[in-house]
């Protein structure tokens, strides 16, 4: 069985691809497309490996009874796993049909030609086609890891521009999104939730409900779950309103207001060494934190805050359902059709031969936000509604009240260096909430839908155990690339803490590299050493050294830079498995305090490419994505609920305030695939604050970087 | 329920609906222009815009009743997959999307700038953009769409 485990689940050639429409080339795939142009990049290795022409392949959309089970969309793995795969795959058909067209030409393999979907006999006009030679072979066989995959120096098609698959249908309204779903005997679909976490239905006025039902709402009452339905989208946003408030909500308990920087501090907790290579010990002590002798050595420390954030999606997540009384049908713009089967499965007792989970694009996610409760919220309605498919959309307000957030941080990191510059210690402990309550096949999936708690049959919280694998969650990327004594590493996974998180884009990975950024350029300063070669100074891996070396040689020849503006830089390896990226920021902060981004320099080693533009966009969005983070955004909430419900009480970056993009990728054809998709967001963060600190004197420790921060540090100065 | 009557892409379309439903749920659900998307329903985020007399326009809020006797245009009326409008062709080739999702709203913004101007200044295209919100980090990409297409290169 292969080591890879897409391959494991999926060993044989016909479970990746599929010839079966003439003059087409269908990829099955358990990656699903989310904006980060996933199908672009694998239409590309098949395109690459088969010469078909990029247009004449499809790449399906995950399908729970059709396609590979690849787990979640998630952790910048999807070239990794998908896009290894279909290289594998396609490079095994390619010599099938190779054998098989050069018994067909009479000729031997050597002399096949390639091009265009089309076998040709080399210097003869005999050409045969995939299509043609298909009844000859079987692909219902194993794929060959060790196959000879084309030479990156015969690469045609990789690597250069194309226009992205989906993209015209975009452009001209034609890309069909979840929120598009269109079904004879459809209904649409609100949820009515209490006002916050911890509430149960008091009372409905049933006045209100016999009214809404002559006006032909259905009105779906399970639990504490309130719903309507209607044929007419906006008969079912004003029912939600009337519906509203004819309920009565009993709190069982505020959300505590207490500092959440105090509470990550103080609260119960498990805490775990991380030794070499990231990982969390479940035995080894935690040693004693120690202070190194001042006279030869100069100590640092500071605590670096990041609040919760949103994923904050442009479009409140949906989700659509269908229930025949024994089967269901679920429509999803989720990362993970296969786990969201097992959720919903185990929650309505169904088998899971009667329970299809299709994967529809929406609007982005960015790790785990409302996708996956809307569809189970739609599969709740369903049931009660048997026979209509149930279009449901969260609004606005559900969203940013209801989705798993992103966990606040708190990292506290003490560091040394010598007379010689050089780090002499180093200690960084990291405190969170987990990042992962997403639904776990096999691990009581249904109890991580937010609505499985409201329900007549309710099921409690649960508590999510710490992930102890290597980089898994709150302790990603603490590790560093750097050379240095053992560092003291410590993970504190922190209980009882105010709202719900889970995944969200880069998990602990970009608090901890903006902490250990930041604190390294301020041993940088106290070193009396230019950032970049300090950092140099303790880096032996070559290719973290090239992309460093390169960025700094794009910022010292940028010859539009100001020398009024300051500048800074972050560097880190994701997971330290995946892209290496290094950031550079040159901004200005304004007389309103306000932070200006004038350049953002990106240089990525992201192994192979096959998909430039799919890269760069990925790079440079998850810089803006991660600026916003860091300049603007923060969860608000009282002992009442959410407070920040809309966009104004949740403001994100705007075209106002985005920078001029110099992105620059290191060539590595031949090399294996590395996830470029969040490596960008924690090297954005230390880059700004060091520039901050060099435009300003000050160092923000404490996100957001606004102005009300800005004026508080510039007032402790 | 009574009928309003809409001019839409250049045709006169009569719908039954409740006066008060917003022009955004008319266009998707009556008369099927899926283009606009529905983001927050409070006009904030412009994924609903559309033009209406050739101004971009929110269309989550206000009724499809008030919209009678104007032209309404969506991201659909500007071309197809197989012609698309100078705006379409020059953020396709330049792949700004990544999930898309804010993009209709924001082609309709940029197709009314360029036609009242052919060099807006550079505050003229961030006055225009600044009603949209993007989540996926695709300004910049938006940004040089738009230069590429005042410069004059495109296709």
């Amino acid at each position: 069985m292969s080591a890879h485990a897409s391959l494991a689940n999926s060993p044989k050639v016909s479970d990746w691809l599929d010839f079966s429409q003439e003059g087409e080339l269908i990829l099955h795939t358990g990656k699903v497309d989310i904006g980060q142009r996933i199908t672009t990049a694998l239409a590309l290795i098949a395109a690459e490996e088969l010469s078909i022409p990029f247009d004449s392949i499809i790449v399906r959309k995950t399908r729970t009874d059709l396609d590979p089970n690849e787990g979640y969309t998630a952790g910048s793995f999807s070239m990794q796993h998908s896009g290894y795969a279909i290289k594998k795959a396609t490079a095994t058909a390619r010599h099938i049909f190779i054998k098989k067209a050069s018994e067909k030409l009479n000729c031997s393999e050597e002399q096949i030609e390639i091009s265009d979907g089309q076998f040709r006999a080399a210097g003869t006009n005999f050409s045969v086609t995939f299509w043609e030679l298909l009844s000859g072979v079987s692909l219902d066989v194993d794929i060959d890891e060790d196959v000879e995959t084309k030479s990156p120096s015969d690469y045609v098609i990789q690597n250069k521009s194309h226009v992205a698959k989906g993209m015209v249908e975009i452009m001209t309204g034609k890309y069909q999104y979840l929120h598009d779903l269109k079904f004879d005997n459809m209904l649409h679909a609100r949820i009515i939730r209490p006002p916050h976490y911890h509430c149960e239905l008091e009372s409905l006025n049933s006045e209100v409900v016999n009214r809404l039902k002559q006006d032909k709402v259905f009105v779906v009452k399970d639990g504490s779950f309130l719903a309507v339905a209607a044929e007419q989208e906006y008969h079912a946003v004003k029912a939600a309103r009337r519906l509203s408030q004819a309920a009565k909500w009993k709190t069982q308990k505020q959300i505590s207001e207490e500092n959440i920087y105090s509470q990550l501090a103080t609260n119960k907790k498990a805490s775990f060494f991380v030794e070499k290579g990231c990982i969390p010990s479940a035995t080894r002590k935690i040693p004693q934190l120690e202070k190194l002798d001042e006279s030869q050595h100069v100590t640092v420390s500071a605590v670096y805050q990041k609040p919760y954030h949103m994923h904050a999606s442009i479009g409140p997540s949906a989700g659509c359902a269908y229930y025949d009384d024994k089967s269901l049908k679920v429509w999803t713009h989720n990362q993970g059709v296969y786990p969201l089967r097992a959720a919903i499965t185990e929650a309505f007792n169904l088998k899971t031969e009667n329970v299809t989970v299709q994967f529809v694009p929406g609007a982005g996610v960015y790790g785990h936000n409302g996708a996956d409760d809307a569809a189970f919220d739609a599969a709740i309605i369903a049931r009660h509604i048997p026979k209509h498919s149930i279009l449901l959309k969260w609004t606005r307000d559900d969203e940013h009240s209801w989705e798993p957030y992103g966990s606040a941080m708190r990292c506290e990191i003490q560091a040394s260096i010598d007379s010689k510059g050089k780090i002499s210690s180093w200690s960084h402990e990291t405190y969170a909430d987990t990042f992962l309550t997403r639904p776990i096949t096999g691990k009581e999936p249904a109890s991580r839908m937010v609505s499985s708690h409201y329900l007549e049959d309710a099921l409690p919280w649960p508590i999510a155990e710490p992930m102890m694998v290597p980089h898994g969650g709150i302790h990603r990327n603490m590790e560093m690339l750097y050379e240095m004594p053992q560092p003291r590493l410590v993970k504190n996974r922190v209980y009882d803490l105010p709202l719900r998180t889970s995944a969200l884009r880069t998990l602990g990975a970009y608090g901890n590299v903006f902490a250990n950024e930041a604190m390294i350029n301020e041993l940088a300063e106290r070193a009396n050493i230019d950032p970049f070669t300090f950092r140099l100074n303790h880096l032996k891996d070559e290719r973290a050294i090239t992309v460093i070396d390169k960025l700094r040689y794009v910022m010292e020849n940028d010859s539009a830079e100001d020398e009024q503006l300051g500048r800074g830089i972050g560097f880190a390896r994701y997971k330290n498995s995946a892209a290496y990226c290094a950031i550079g920021v040159s901004l200005s902060v304004n007389d309103a305090a306000e932070v200006i981004l004038h350049d953002a320099y990106i240089v990525c080693d992201a192994g192979e490419i096959v998909d430039v533009e799919g890269v760069r966009a990925q790079l440079e969005g998850g810089f803006i994505q991660a600026a916003s983070w860091t300049l603007y955004e923060q969860v608000l909430y009282e002992r009442d609920g959410i407070v920040s419900r809309d966009w104004d009480s949740y403001p994100i970056i705007t075209f106002n305030n985005i920078p001029k993009m110099h992105t620059h990728i290191i060539e590595q054809p031949g090399m294996p695939y590395l996830g470029a998709g969040e490596g960008a967001a924690g090297p954005t963060a230390a880059a700004i604050a060091n520039a901050l600190k060099d435009a300003t004197g000050l160092s923000l420790r404490k996100m957001p970087f606004n102005p009300d921060a800005i004026m508080a540090a510039a007032l402790e100065e | 329920m009574s009928e309003i009557n809409l001019l839409v892409n250049g045709q006169n379309l009569s719908v039954d609906t409740d006066p008060d439903t917003p022009l955004i749920y008319v266009l998707r659900n009556d008369l099927d222009f899926k283009g606009a998307k529905l983001g927050c329903a409070l006009e904030q985020c412009g994924a609903c815009i559309v033009l209406v007399d050739g101004e971009p326009t929110n269309s989550c809020v206000r009724a499809a009743a008030e919209f009678e006797g104007m032209q309404i245009e969506t991201v659909e009326s500007f071309g197809n997959p197989d012609k698309m409008s100078e705006v379409q062709q020059v953020f396709a080739e330049e792949n700004v999307a990544q999930c898309g999702y804010c993009i209709a709203g924001i082609v309709c913004s940029v197709t009314a700038l360029f036609r009242k101007t052919r060099q807006p200044s550079d505050q003229q295209i961030k006055d225009t953009l600044n009603r949209h919100l993007c989540r996926c980090g695709s300004h910049s990409r938006i940004l040089e769409a738009v230069y590429r297409i005042r410069a004059g290169v495109a296709g």
